[in-house]
C-alpha cells in the first residue's frame, strides 16, 4: 500500500493538533471499521448562529488512528479553517481525500470520522448558543460510533 | 538505492533474506545443471541426484526418513495437503480440531472442509498464547481425523506445547498435524521422538528462497494429492520438482543444524536486551505472548495510547521494517486475530509491534530501534485524545 506525498506531509507535520482551552464546540468520532479515534476543538467567530456569517476561527484535532487518519483531520482542519459554518457542513469525505491526492481505497473509511468528527464539533456549537433545531440538522458521527 | 541500504530488516518472521550460502548453492541448478530429475540423461541423473540429497537435508534436520519428505511450494501448500489431503484419503472422521491462533493457511482451509461436512473445534488459548489443553483434552474423541495446532505462532513467537498435545490426540488415534513453519531450523525438532505425523514448513522462514517448502508425513499416514498428474514426489504432488528452489532448502537446513544452537542464544540476548530497553524508555509498553516459551528472535509487545501502522511507518522513515497487528494494517480491518483470542483488549492489540530478530541482525539494528522508538511514541502519544500525561 502506498500513501500519496500529501497524505505523508501531513502525517509527518501534522497540522493544527492539540486542544483549546474553553472551545466553543468539541466533537469526537469513533471508526465503527477499525476502532479508531478523532476529536477536534472549535473556536467560533463571531457567535452567530446564521450558518453562512459564523466562521471556524480556531481548529485543533488530535487522532488515534492509522497514517491515513491522521492525514486526514490535519487536512480537515486547514480546510475548514476560516470557513462558515455552512461551508464546513457541505466538506464531503471525498473532498478531504482529493485534496490529499486520494486515498488508498482500503483507506478511504479514515477519511470519514474526519467531517463527521468535525460535524460533531459545529453540532455542539449549536447546542451550547442554544439553537438545538439546527443541531440536529448537521449529520455529525453516526449514533453507534460515539 | 539510499534509502534501500539504510533498510534495518527486523520482520524475519514475515519472511528472512536467503542466506548467501544458499544462493550460492542454488545457482548453478538455473544455468549449468539444467536437468529435470525425470530425465534418464546425464543432466536428468544429476538433478535427481541433488534433489535426493537435499531430501536427506531436509531429513536429517527432523530426524525422519527421507522418504517421509514432500516437497511443495511452501507453508500454505504443505497445510493444505496436510489437512484437505487426510480429509480426502478417508471417510469415518469427520472432526477436525485446531486452535485459534493458526495461521490463515490453516484457518481457511479448515473452515472451507466445513462445506465438505467436516465438523470443526477451534480450542482457545490463554493471555500468553497457549492452547488449553483441557478444552482439547474435552474436544478430541473416536470421531476426531485431524488436530492441527501450530508448533510456535508466528506473531507472538509463542511455543505449544507440542508433546503433550500430541499424548491427547493419540489416545484417540486422531493424526496429529503442526505447522511448524515457525519453527523449523530456528528449534530443534524431532520428528521420531514427538511421534508427531505431519509437519509443515517453509524456506523462506529460515534463510531459503520463497515459494519452497515441505510436508513431513510419517510412513503409514494415509493422504491424497492437491496436485494430480505425474509421478513426481512418490506421485503425491505432481510437478517438475522446483530444483534450485529444493536446492535451497536442503542448503538452509543444513546450515540451521550446524548453527541453531548457537544461534538461538544469540538471538534471545538480543531480543531480551532490546525489550529491556524499551521497557525502561517507554512508558505503558505490554509484552505480547509467552515471557518463556517463546521463539528467541520474537518480541511482540502493545505500546498504549497510539496505533501500529503510523508507528510503522514512522519507523520505515527511520529505514527500519517492522510489523504490527493493528486492524489499520490488515487488508481485513480487524485486528489481529491471535491478539484478540489471547484476550488482549482492542485498543492494545492496535497498539502492537512486532520485531522478528534474525540471522543477520545485530547489536547495531537494535540499537537503532532504541534510539528511534521513544521519539515516535511520545510524538503519536501527544496527537492521541486517548493519552494524558
Ligand atoms: C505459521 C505460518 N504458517 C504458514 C505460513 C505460510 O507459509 P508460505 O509463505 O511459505 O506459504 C506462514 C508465513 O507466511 C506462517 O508464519
Ligand atoms: S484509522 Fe484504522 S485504517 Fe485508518
Amino acid at each position: 500500500m502506498q500513501y500519496s506525498q500529501k497524505v505523508m506531509d501531513h502525517f509527518m507535520n501534522p497540522r493544527n493538533v492539540g486542544e483549546i482551552e474553553n472551545p466553543d464546540g468539541i466533537g469526537t468520532c469513533g471508526n465503527p471499521v477499525c476502532g479508531d479515534l478523532m476529536t477536534f476543538h472549535i473556536k467560533v467567530e463571531p457567535h452567530s448562529d446564521d450558518l453562512n456569517a459564523a466562521r471556524i476561527s480556531q481548529i485543533r484535532f488530535k487522532t488515534f488512528g492509522c497514517g491515513a487518519a491522521i492525514a486526514v483531520a490535519s487536512m480537515a482542519s486547514e480546510m475548514a479553517q476560516g470557513k462558515t459554518l455552512s461551508e464546513v457542513i457541505q466538506m464531503s469525505r471525498d473532498d478531504v481525500a482529493n485534496s490529499l491526492d486520494g486515498l488508498p481505497p482500503i483507506k478511504m473509511h479514515c477519511s470519514n470520522i474526519g467531517v463527521q468528527a468535525i460535524q460533531e464539533a459545529i453540532k455542539d456549537y449549536l447546542k451550547r448558543i442554544g439553537r438545538q433545531d439546527l443541531a440536529v440538522k448537521v449529520k455529525g458521527c453516526p449514533k453507534e460510533s460515539h | 538505492m539510499a534509502r534501500e541500504e539504510k533498510c534495518i530488516y527486523l520482520d524475519n518472521n514475515a519472511t528472512t533474506p536467503t542466506d548467501p550460502r544458499v544462493l550460492d548453492a542454488m545457482l548453478p541448478y538455473f544455468h549449468t545443471m539444467p536437468g529435470n530429475p525425470s530425465s534418464i540423461h546425464a543432466a536428468g541423473r544429476k538433478a535427481r541426484q541433488a534433489v535426493d540429497s537435499a531430501r536427506g537435508r531436509v531429513s536429517a534436520l527432523l530426524g525422519c526418513r527421507s522418504d517421509e519428505i514432500y516437497f511443495t511450494s511452501g507453508g500454505t501448500e504443505s497445510d493444505n495437503i496436510a489437512i484437505k489431503g487426510t480429509c480426502f484419503a478417508q471417510e469415518e472422521r469427520k472432526k477436525i480440531i485446531t486452535s485459534s491462533i493458526e495461521h490463515h493457511a490453516v484457518l481457511t482451509v479448515c473452515e472451507y472442509m466445513q462445506k465438505f461436512g467436516y465438523e470443526l473445534v477451534k480450542v482457545p488459548v490463554d493471555r500468553h498464547g497457549i492452547v488449553d489443553l483441557d478444552f482439547l483434552n474435552r474436544a478430541v474423541d473416536d470421531h476426531t481425523l485431524l488436530v492441527s495446532i501450530m508448533h510456535a505462532n508466528n506473531e507472538t513467537g509463542t511455543i505449544e506445547p507440542i508433546q503433550k498435545i500430541i499424548e491427547i490426540t493419540r489416545r484417540h488415534g486422531a493424526i496429529f498435524h503442526t505447522d511448524a513453519v515457525q519453527t523449523v531450523g530456528k528449534i530443534p525438532i524431532d520428528t521420531n521422538a514427538l511421534m508427531v505425523d505431519m509437519l509443515s514448513l517453509s524456506g523462506h522462514k529460515f534463510y531459503g528462497p520463497k515459494g519452497i517448502g515441505a510436508l513431513y508425513v510419517r510412513r503409514g499416514i494415509r493422504f491424497d494429492p492437491l496436485a494430480h498428474g505425474g509421478h513426481h514426489e512418490r506421485s503425491k504432488r505432481a510437478g517438475t520438482e522446483n530444483v534450485p528452489g529444493i536446492i535451497g532448502l536442503g542448503e538452509a537446513c543444513a546450515i540451521a543444524l550446524n548453527e541453531m544452537t548457537a544461534e538461538e542464544l544469540r538471538l534471545k540476548a538480543l531480543r531480551d536486551r532490546l525489550w529491556q530497553s524499551i521497557w525502561e524508555k517507554i512508558p505503558k509498553v505490554s509484552l505480547n505472548g509467552h515471557p518463556t516459551e517463546r521463539l528467541s528472535g520474537t518480541l511482540n509487545f502493545s505500546v498504549e495510547y497510539v496505533e501500529g501502522e503510523s508507528m510503522l511507518l514512522k519507523l520505515d522513515l527511520e529505514g527500519i521494517c517492522a510489523s504490527s497487528g493493528s486492524a489499520c494494517t490488515s487488508g481485513s480491518l480487524e485486528a489481529s486475530h491471535v491478539l484478540v483470542a489471547m484476550g488482549i483488549p482492542h485498543a492494545l492489540a492496535h497498539g502492537s509491534l512486532r520485531f522478528s530478530l534474525g540471522r543477520f541482525n545485530t547489536e547495531k539494528d537494535t540499537d537503532a530501534v532504541i534510539n528511534v522508538l521513544p521519539g515516535i511514541v511520545e510524538k503519536l502519544r501527544e496527537i492521541s485524545p486517548l493519552y494524558q500525561r
